[in-house]
Formats: structure tokens, C-alpha cells, sequence
């Protein structure tokens, strides 16, 4: 398969697996392009970066380690919820803010993670499903403390380093969901190229050798879940910040449902997949709700079933195979 | 290759046992699939398993390892008793197993799988700061062991992709890059043809003199090459046990197995 592979040490041959390739310099210096190409989209940009790094949680679990979840979303909206509340409370300072609204989530995370490290396949469906569905109605329920289905209004965040106000084009906010995007990303491409990254992978590919190999499968879920679980709700917290405002629909099922899709049409277990995903979805979303606001779900359910028909590792996943082929000529 | 004295129990029993079953007993359902079992594996043993289609054998290995709980009975390692203990618990401690069926890593390549298993057994598989890459020891000891199984010049290659024979030899170096005291071979060439099987069998009789080694076969060729001492189990009971030579001049055995051999 690989050519040079006898003169490679096996070493040097791990150690260029993770190793920054032109293609992903490439991609992160693109994200730089709204700021000159499409001033008036930032907010867009904004949303498309903060539901990236939600995209980019769910990859961790789903992705690499192969845990379904229908119920991500309880983290996002956990994460959201606790930032617009600390900020309501009169603590406006936004990256304190997202560091205790990941360390909620995360918690949470921890909790959940036992019940989850348990279970698999159909069972882990209905379980995470049924999970996401009592975040909803609690914080439905909770109309005192989370505005209920009016949203959680007064939210109001203080300048980013005490220099840089949200402002109404989505400067601010764009740059500042981008940074968190890009620094998460960084460490979850240590976290994929590391040991632990390789374990995850491992249960992915055979739940049942790892214990045959002296693994505690159970324990490596539980940490991916609750970094997962963090993550998640650290892009929930940006969510609440930039938009001063957090609604029922960050908890929603409708926001599960959606992240899986984006994760399946971008590829699972690549990383960028969830990147290049969530920024085909949010952009088709913007586009055909613009077209026939009722019906732009059709257009995601046909790009879905041809995705899935056609590109089996989505979008990513097909790029790098045709990319790969042509590598090899 | 042990002394012929292995043979006789008696002479066994002088020597440090690594793994003994006492009473093994377990059903599915009404149907008993270990009665009462009893077995001492000295170390550094070459055991075979023997028996019919059905006979329990790899149930047996099964509850050693701890991945079914046996009905009563307990196993003890190295003198200590781990019936409690979970598969990845037992395997910490030395006793590792090989499947039947391939139990591989389909989507990871021959040498991400065997470091995989290293990094587990150094304790390092939690870190997620560093990359695999910079654990040069651990890469190294796995593709040592890759190497001796002569699946060095494949390793960069995905499992799913390596020819049958080598995926065989994957399993066993999955199974010894968890650093066994005691390894439990379930069928190591089963499905590779009869010419190559042999192959699978002399990186079997390689392995250290400090291992431990208890495997099933089908083939008797290949059973009295390698085994020094031979298990018979029928319908989950051991239907007797001693030195290949022993096994071969009973007429019990020829009756109960050899007569209707099928396999091979």
C-alpha cells in the first residue's frame, strides 16, 4: 500500500500521522476569509464557528470513539444556560464565563457518562435520546430560572479582555468564536493523535478485544464523554454570549438531530468533518430558508441521503480517499 | 520444547503453577457447558485442548478469562484467585487469550493496534496530551513483536486489508504485546489453509520458554508436534488428560474423537 513504508522507522511513521498537513493550514487561513470577503455574513460566520466546535464535541464521542448520542444538545444548552445566567447575575466577564459553563457541562457530563459507559447501540439511542428530552422539559419547566419558551433574557456581556464589545456586524463575536473554535480544535487533535486518542479509536473498531488487550473501555468513555460533555457546552456558552440571548431551542432535540446530520455529511472520526459539515449546513440553511423558509429541510434531507449513499465517510472522508488516489499516481 | 517428564502429573506438580481451574462449572440454561473442571497449567507449558465440535472448549476459555462468569468454581493466577476479577483486570495480570473468530481492529493498521495494546499495558493508554508518536519505547517493543511474527513488513497496513494467514498472526501479537504470563490460544490457524497453518504453529512454538501456553486444535498433526501434555473435554467434562503418546494409545480418546475426525 504504502511504498516507502521499509524505509520509514516505525516511529517516524507515527509521529508524521500527525503532523500538520498544507490542506489544514489552508483551511484555518480561510476561515479568516468572511472578515474581507463577506462583512455582512460575520454573525453567520459566527454561528457557523460555534456550532463547529458543537459539531466537533459530538466527533469526539461519535466519531472516534463510536458512542451514539441523540441527546447532545443537553450539554450545549447547559452550557449556554449556565453563562447567560452567571451573566445575568451580574457577572459579565465572558471568558470566566466560559470556563464555568464548561466545567457545568462537564460535570454533568461525568454524571451522565456512567449510565452511558453501560450501554451501546439501540439502547445508548433511547437512553441519550430520552436524556436530551429531560433537559428540554427541565428547562422548559424551569420557566423562573431559564425564561422557560420566552428565552432567558438581560444577559449582557462585558467587553473580551475588557477591550473588544460585541458589536452589531459580528466582529467581535465572529473573532472570538473562531479563537475558542480554533484553540478547542488544538487540543482535540492532540487529544485524537495521543494514546488516549488511539484507545478511543479502539473501541470504536472492537468493543470486544479491548478488554482482551487490558483496556478499562468503560473508563476511556467516561473521560471522552465528560470532555465531550464540556466542549459542548463551552460552544453552548459562546452561543449564549454573542447573541445575549439563549432560547429553548439551544436544549432542543431539533439541535441533536441537526449536529448528528452535520457530523454525517461532513464525516465522523476526521476531525474536519464536523468543520466542513456544520459549515455546509448552516450555509445551506441560510441560503434555502431564504428561498422557501418552510421547506428548507427537504434540501438537507436530499443532501443527506445522497451524502450517505454516495460518500459512506462524508464529505471529508471522500475528499481524502479521492485525494489520497491521486496522491499515489 | 518441556521435558517429556511433563507428561505425568505427578512430575507437574513439582514445578510453579501459572493457572488452575478448580470445579469450573457452568450451564446455559439446562444445558451444562463445564462440569466441574480441573486443570493445572505449569509454567512455561505447552497444553493442548482437545475435543468435539461443542465440546466446551472455547467456553472454557471463556470463563479463564473471565469474559463469562462461571456457576461455581474459581480460576487462580499465579496462586491468586481472580474469579472476581473482569477480563482487563485478568489480562493486567498476565493471563491473555486469542479468539477463534478474528476479534481485530478492523480500521487501524497492524502496528497502531499492537502499540494500542502496549500503551494499555504500560499504563499509558489515558494520556491524551501527548502524541503516540512520542512514545518511541513502547512503538519500538511493538514492532518487536510484529517483527517476530514476521508482520513487519505489513504493519503500516490496515487489518482489515491483511491477507487472512497474517490477521491470524495479528491476533497472537495482540494477545503478547499485553506481556502474559499465561496465553490461551483459541484455534490460532483456524480458516488458514493446511500448508500455511504450520506457519502460525512455529511462531507458536517460538514464543519464550517462560510462557505458558494452552491452545485448541483440531489438526492431531499439529497437536502432537507441539503440544507436551493433552486436555480431552467432552460435553464440557475433561474426558482425560496425559502425554501425547498416552492420548494416542487410548482407546477412549480414538473413539470419542479421532474416530470421527472431521477437520483437517
Amino acid at each position: 500500500m504504502i511504498p516507502a513504508a521499509t524505509t520509514v522507522t516505525p516511529q517516524a511513521y507515527l509521529q508524521a500521522r500527525s503532523r500538520w498537513h498544507p490542506l489544514e493550514i489552508a483551511f484555518w487561513l480561510a476561515t479568516l476569509l468572511p472578515f474581507v470577503l463577506f462583512p455582512n455574513y460575520l454573525s453567520l460566520a459566527s454561528q457557523i464557528a460555534i456550532t463547529a466546535l458543537f459539531a466537533l464535541s459530538l466527533d469526539i464521542i461519535l466519531g472516534y470513539a463510536g458512542i451514539v448520542s441523540l441527546g447532545h444538545a443537553a450539554f450545549f444548552g447547559i452550557g449556554a444556560y449556565t453563562a447567560g445566567l452567571i451573566s445575568k447575575f451580574g457577572w459579565g466577564e465572558p471568558i470566566s464565563g466560559l470556563i464555568v459553563a464548561a466545567a457545568v457541562a462537564g460535570l454533568v457530563g461525568f454524571a451522565v457518562s456512567f449510565v452511558i459507559a453501560r450501554f451501546r447501540h439501540f439502547t445508548l439511542i433511547m437512553i441519550t435520546l430520552g436524556l436530551g428530552l429531560l433537559a428540554f422539559e427541565a428547562a422548559n419547566r424551569a420557566h423562573w430560572l431559564t425564561g422557560g419558551s420566552d428565552g432567558l433574557q438581560g444577559i449582557s456581556i462585558w467587553p473580551v479582555l475588557g477591550l473588544f464589545k460585541f458589536d452589531l456586524y459580528g466582529y467581535t463575536a465572529y473573532t472570538y468564536s473562531l479563537a475558542v473554535l480554533f484553540v478547542v480544535f488544538l487540543g482535540a487533535r492532540r487529544l485524537i493523535n495521543s494514546p488516549f486518542g488511539l484507545a478511543l479509536r479502539g473501541i470504536r473498531e472492537n468493543w470486544v478485544r479491548m478488554p482482551a488487550i487490558g483496556a478499562d473501555s468503560r473508563a476511556h468513555i467516561r473521560k471522552a464523554y465528560t470532555i465531550a460533555a464540556a466542549i459542548a457546552g463551552l460552544a453552548g456558552a459562546v452561543l449564549a454570549q454573542t447573541t445575549e440571548n439563549v432560547s429553548l431551542e439551544s436544549i432542543s432535540f431539533q439541535r441533536s438531530a441537526d449536529v448528528l446530520v452535520m457530523l454525517v455529511l461532513g464525516g465522523a472520526g476526521r476531525l474536519y468533518g464536523g468543520l466542513v459539515g456544520a459549515i455546509i449546513f448552516m450555509v445551506a440553511r441560510d441560503q434555502f430558508s431564504g428561498i422557501a423558509p418552510q421547506y428548507w429541510y427537504f434540501w438537507i434531507g436530499v443532501l443527506l441521503i445522497t451524502v450517505v449513499m454516495v460518500l459512506p465517510n462524508g464529505i471529508v472522508g471522500g475528499l481524502s480517499h479521492i485525494y489520497g488516489r491521486w496522491r499515489r499516481k | 520444547m518441556s521435558t517429556p517428564s511433563l507428561a505425568k502429573k505427578d512430575a507437574a506438580t513439582d514445578r510453579a503453577i501459572a493457572l488452575t481451574t478448580r470445579g469450573l462449572t457452568k450451564s446455559f440454561g439446562s444445558l451444562p457447558v463445564a462440569r466441574n473442571i480441573e486443570i493445572s497449567l505449569p509454567v512455561g507449558a505447552r497444553y493442548a485442548l482437545i475435543g468435539p465440535n461443542g465440546a466446551g472448549k472455547t467456553t472454557l476459555i471463556n470463563l479463564m478469562t473471565g469474559m463469562l462468569a462461571p456457576n461455581a468454581g474459581q480460576i487462580l493466577l499465579g496462586g491468586k484467585d481472580v474469579t472476581a476479577l473482569g477480563p482487563q483486570d485478568r489480562v493486567r495480570r498476565g493471563l491473555a487469550r486469542t479468539f477463534q473468530i478474528n476479534t481485530l481492529f478492523a480500521g487501524l493498521n497492524a502496528l497502531e493496534a499492537v502499540t494500542l495494546a502496549v500503551l494499555e499495558q504500560r499504563g499509558l493508554s489515558g494520556q491524551f496530551w501527548r502524541g503516540v508518536g512520542s512514545h518511541g519505547e513502547a512503538i519500538e517493543e511493538a514492532y518487536d513483536i510484529l517483527r517476530r511474527l514476521r508482520l513487519g513488513d505489513s504493519c503500516y497496513q490496515v487489518t482489515r486489508e491483511l491477507p487472512y494467514g497474517r490477521q491470524r498472526l495479528l491476533e497472537i501479537a495482540l494477545a503478547l504485546a499485553t506481556r502474559p504470563k499465561v496465553l490461551l490460544l483459541d484455534e490460532p490457524a483456524a480458516g488458514v489453509p493446511q500448508e500455511e497453518s504450520g506457519e502460525v504453529f512455529e511462531a507458536v512454538a517460538s514464543l519464550s520458554d517462560d510462557l505458558t501456553l494452552l491452545f485448541i486444535e483440531h489438526d492431531m498433526h499439529v497437536v502432537f508436534r507441539f503440544a507436551s501434555h493433552i486436555i480431552v473435554l467432552v460435553s464440557g467434562a475433561i474426558f482425560t488428560e496425559g502425554s501425547p503418546a498416552e492420548i494416542a494409545a487410548d482407546p477412549g480418546v480414538r473413539e470419542v474423537y479421532l474416530g470421527k475426525r472431521k477437520h483437517g
